[in-house]
């Protein structure tokens, strides 16, 4: 970890401003860390995917003249990011962590690239995922799983498992990272970082590539609640290029932080205990609620009764999506191409070679569940459960300013453990699926540890108001980690 | 037109009665392309106009262009169509390589527009009637696939993905037409008026206007339809009329022969004339509709549809009714001189100055139309004005030249492209109106021609064309005819 230099955007940005190092040292350090942590020896954490030196030295270069010429830094003037594999950087391979698309370089940057880059970000490279953020172990990687820096043997939960493991062995300051189910809150827990959802709207996907679209969000994995709201502040706003990313003012999260109204009302969900929840799980986050509530919020009980509902829901909405948007990776215009004598038999071992074995269980599924004479029994049935779910939660926030569950059931596991229990794994999505169906935000933050395993608070909030998730956030980790 | 198959006698075919309704894709002519801001310009270097949006690259995203919205509600509205306020984009999926994502962004359940029609005239001894238009919607195209013309076409195909995005939409009618001919009717007054409106450029051959035909029999007695049968590949007016034809005589003949008709697809091979079988593997299609997740519903609200509304332009139908009943212009010439809009437009202004609409449509469906053909040139592209026509009618209706001497002088204008004024100024070629000046002439007739003057005195009154023939010659036909013949009575009865 970084004795020398700060360890916060806003220290970071401060340090910069007043010459106390430079952009490039700094980027310098980051790549000595990423050499380290990937070093076999270690053993290597297998995080990292390709690394875009080149382009972050220019960009602290350009940091570092703004701060020796006095001028005000941008907002996130030297931060030291990593980018999960699934969002396109132009010139840079984008490999979604798939042998499908194992040489192929992104022409285009995405929108939140663009938007990091203008802020003063120093994009270090591109971290690993579950293939086609399909997974929540990072095992699904064509290029090997990711260890978890808290246990070497055990997951860093995925999707974004890449992202949370840079974050939490200090090889990045912050990752950006994608959550279609869970993808970003699941991996922050289990690697006791900050993960944030933002609502559906608020981050332009263009340039993400897709997994499940209307599920879809990109959000930023930090070590601090306050780097989450700094990341949400430049992320946040509408994009001409993506037609769901909404026109709805941006307000200045990382200066509301500290804001937090007296009497704010939590709401627990009832229907999140007991099921497959870990006892040691449920007793730190009963633990962390007892704090809360003595920090002078008010806590209530709320019930989602379709809660139980949603992962099937998911799981078809999803797939559905999937089957469509993973279409393109024909072999025709870039990625993998098998050789073959027919087109029928191009098409056919190309996507057999190219896509792993858990991309081909959720194309067939969601092949399936669109298929004429099955859409009605599936798809539609989901439609409709996805929408009783979303008035679940509107009752809910009828009742509380915020809802608060584990962000997961259990702790991180150990590498191999589940590989062949899918359905186990999908159950395991319990308590994030639900923000990702209605669009809500949500954050997952280190609320202690479970057998010596970081465990995850996960909050939710109404459409658009990331500003109380964040608050919240920042509350509970002032009472968890009062400062030094 | 010869039937590929026959033998059918005219009582049998009397017997069946053939049902048709039409598909038609319309690809409009917006500047840039549906979901991206890529140009449409047709003929273009391959793939020089594409993006990672219609390029189908990973995370790109479809945005809507609003100006392709308004061309279909402008079809939608034109054809009495509902327009749809909230409508659904949704993912039409199948594999093809010049379908880069994978699916087409189409509309299924929910489209822009229904219920809507437009009146053919008589044809085929079928009375002039409403069709109706089951549903306008609007998608995407494909690209192109390329298949032959390169070195190493036998191993491999090509694909070009300017056209990937390039919006259309797809027009379909109700099974209400009821002959080849009426088919031929309605899709030529489909494209009439989707010109009038500028939406398309409608042009077969390019491919900005395609027709697939849905085509089944029934014996006149019977109230059920007949197995459907889907032609496509009919890419011209004439093959579609070929087509249907060949495929009504090819269903009556199966039926007559004890056969049985199945829903199917068949292709239309121009070369023999005939519509064979698509293999069963490129019918069975599921689609897997749902609807687009990257796309919000398409909201066209009141104030929207009133301002489309607004900015339809006068409808071909509607002219043809205004030059008639306030123009007194034949129903016919009515019909063909809003052949095109650039057609009408040339005439509404050369009338309007003219102020004599009749004898300008005339000028312009006979002298015009004529040397615009025998020059391959199109309406758009006259290159007299429409004012020089409107001034040889304004001359010609003031007497100053004769009808003859108005085709000599058009000549002129045409080839000099000089203003008809000016050539008959320049020329003195007026016409002499003047009695006393007339009389100079004829005395030289008179005296050079004594024997048919005298003849004429002695009752052979059929020399009184003679004489006048003489008088114009004379004149160089510069002679008012009328006012010579008057001379020539005055002087020799
Ligand atoms: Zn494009």
């Amino acid at each position: 970890m970084s004795d020398t230099y700060p360890a916060t955007i806003a220290a970071i940005r401060a340090g910069l401003a007043q010459g106390e190092f430079t952009a490039r040292a700094l980027a310098g350090h980051y790549y000595e860390r990423i050499a380290a942590t990937e070093a076999p020896a270690a053993p290597a954490a297998n995080a990292w995917l390709t690394l875009c030196r080149e382009r972050a030295e220019v960009q602290a270069d350009r940091v570092d003249a703004l701060a020796r010429q006095g001028q005000p830094l941008p907002p996130l003037a030297g931060l030291p990011l990593a980018v999960k594999d699934v969002i396109s950087m132009r010139g840079v391979r984008t490999t979604c962590g798939s042998r499908m698309l194992e040489h192929y370089i992104a022409p285009y940057d995405a929108t939140v690239i663009e938007k990091l880059e203008t802020a003063g970000a120093l994009l270090l490279g591109k971290v690993n995922c579950d293939e086609f953020a399909m997974g929540s172990s990072t095992e699904n990687s064509a290029f090997g799983p990711t260890r978890n820096p808290r246990d070497p043997s055990r997951v860093p939960g995925g999707s974004s498992g890449g992202s949370a493991a840079v974050v939490a062995n200090g090889s990045a300051l912050a990752a950006l990272g994608s959550d279609t189910g869970g993808s970003i809150r699941q991996p922050a827990a289990f690697c006791g970082v900050v993960g944030l959802l933002p609502t559906y709207g608020r981050v332009s996907r263009y340039g993400l590539v897709a997994f499940g679209s209307s599920l879809d969000h990109i959000g930023p994995l930090t070590r601090s609640v306050d780097d989450a709201a700094r990341l949400l502040g430049v992320l946040a706003g509408p994009d001409p290029r993506d037609a769901t990313c909404a026109d709805v003012p941006v307000p200045d999260y990382a200066a509301q932080l500290a804001a937090l109204p007296a009497g704010f009302r939590i709401g627990v969900v009832k229907e999140a205990w007991g099921g497959g929840l870990d006892s040691q799980v449920e007793a730190t986050v009963r633990r962390a609620l007892d704090r809360l509530a003595g920090a002078g919020c008010d806590i209530v009980e709320v019930s989602l009764p379709h809660l139980h509902a949603s992962i099937a829901t998911y799981y078809i909405v999803a797939t559905a999506e999937a089957s469509a948007n993973l279409a393109r990776f024909d072999g025709v215009r870039y990625g993998l191409r098998a050789e073959a004598e027919s087109l029928g038999e191009m098409y056919r071992k190309t996507r057999e070679a190219g896509f792993g074995a858990e991309v081909k269980r959720r194309i067939l599924l969601g092949t399936y569940v669109l298929s004429s004479g099955y859409y009605d029994a599936y798809y539609r049935k989901a439609q409709l459960a996805r929408a009783l779910l979303a008035r679940d939660l509107d009752r809910a926030f009828a009742q509380a300013d915020l809802l608060v569950t584990p962000t997961t059931p259990g702790t991180a596991f150990k590498i191999g453990e589940r590989i062949s229990n899918p359905l186990e794994m999908y159950l395991a999505d319990i308590y994030t699926v639900p923000a990702d169906l209605a669009g809500i935000p949500a954050i997952s933050v280190p609320c202690g540890e479970a057998a010596g395993l970081p465990v995850g608070l996960q909050f939710m909030g109404r459409h658009f108001d990331e500003t109380r998730v964040l608050q919240a956030a920042r509350l509970w980790e002032s009472l968890h980690t009062p400062p030094a | 037109m010869a039937s590929a198959v026959s033998g059918l006698d005219a009582a049998t075919r009397a017997g069946y009665e053939p049902v048709i309704g039409l598909e038609v894709h319309v690809q409009l002519n917006t500047r840039s392309k549906a979901f991206c801001g890529c140009s449409t310009t047709f003929g273009a270097p391959p793939n020089s106009q594409t993006c990672p949006v219609c390029l189908g690259l990973p995370g790109a995203m479809p945005v809507l262009n609003r100006e392709a919205v308004v061309k279909a509600a402008r079809t939608a509205l034109a054809l009495g169509c509902q327009l749809r306020e909230r409508s659904i984009f949704a993912r039409k999926n199948y594999f093809y390589p010049d379908l880069p994502k994978g699916y087409q962004i189409s509309q299924y359940d929910r489209p822009l527009a229904e219920e809507g029609g437009l009146e053919i005239p008589a044809a085929a001894g079928n009375p002039a009637r409403r069709i109706g238009i089951t549903r306008i919607h609007l998608e995407e195209d494909a690209g192109k696939s390329l298949h032959e013309g390169f070195a190493d076409s036998e191993r491999f195909s090509y694909v070009d993905l300017n056209r990937s995005g390039v919006p259309l939409i797809e027009i379909v009618s109700e099974p209400d037409l009821r002959a080849p001919a009426e088919a031929h009717a309605y899709l030529s007054r489909l494209k009439q008026i989707l010109l009038f409106l500028d939406v398309s450029d409608c042009n077969m051959e390019e491919g900005s206007l395609r027709c697939d035909a849905n085509v089944s029999v029934r014996r006149r007695d019977d109230p059920k339809f007949g197995a459907k049968i889907e032609i496509k590949n009919l890419n011209s007016f004439r093959y579609l009329q070929q087509a249907l034809e060949y495929e009504i005589e090819r269903q009556i003949e199966t039926l007559e022969n004890g056969g049985r008709l199945r829903q199917e697809t068949r292709l239309y091979d121009a070369a023999s004339g005939r519509t064979h079988p698509m293999r069963s593997k490129e019918q069975a299609h599921d689609y897997r509709y749902f609807p687009e997740p990257d796309l919000p519903p398409l909201i066209v609200d009141a104030a929207w549809r009133e301002e489309v509304a607004a900015s339809l332009p006068e409808l071909p139908a509607a002219r043809q009714r205004r030059w008639q009943s306030a123009w007194g212009l034949t129903a016919y010439d009515a019909e063909v001189l809003t052949g095109t809009p650039a057609q009408a437009e040339y005439f509404e202004a050369a009338a309007k100055a003219s102020e004599n609409p009749k004898v300008t449509a005339n000028w312009i469906m006979g002298e015009l139309s004529a040397r615009l053909n025998a020059q391959g040139l199109d309406w758009n592209r006259v290159p007299m004005p429409p004012g020089h026509v409107a001034e040889l009618v304004r001359i010609l209706d003031a007497g100053t030249i004769s009808g003859k001497m108005a085709k000599e002088v058009f000549e002129q204008a045409w080839k000099t492209g000089r203003s008809p004024r000016q050539i008959v100024e320049e020329s003195g070629a007026r016409q002499i109106t003047d009695p006393a000046a007339i009389d100079a002439i004829l005395d030289g007739v008179l005296a050079a021609h004594p024997t048919q003057v005298e003849q004429y005195k002695k009752g052979k009154v059929a020399l009184l064309a003679f004489l006048v023939g003489q008088v114009m010659k004379a004149s160089r036909g510069q002679a008012n005819p009328e006012l010579a013949q008057a001379r020539i009575k005055a002087r020799l009865d």
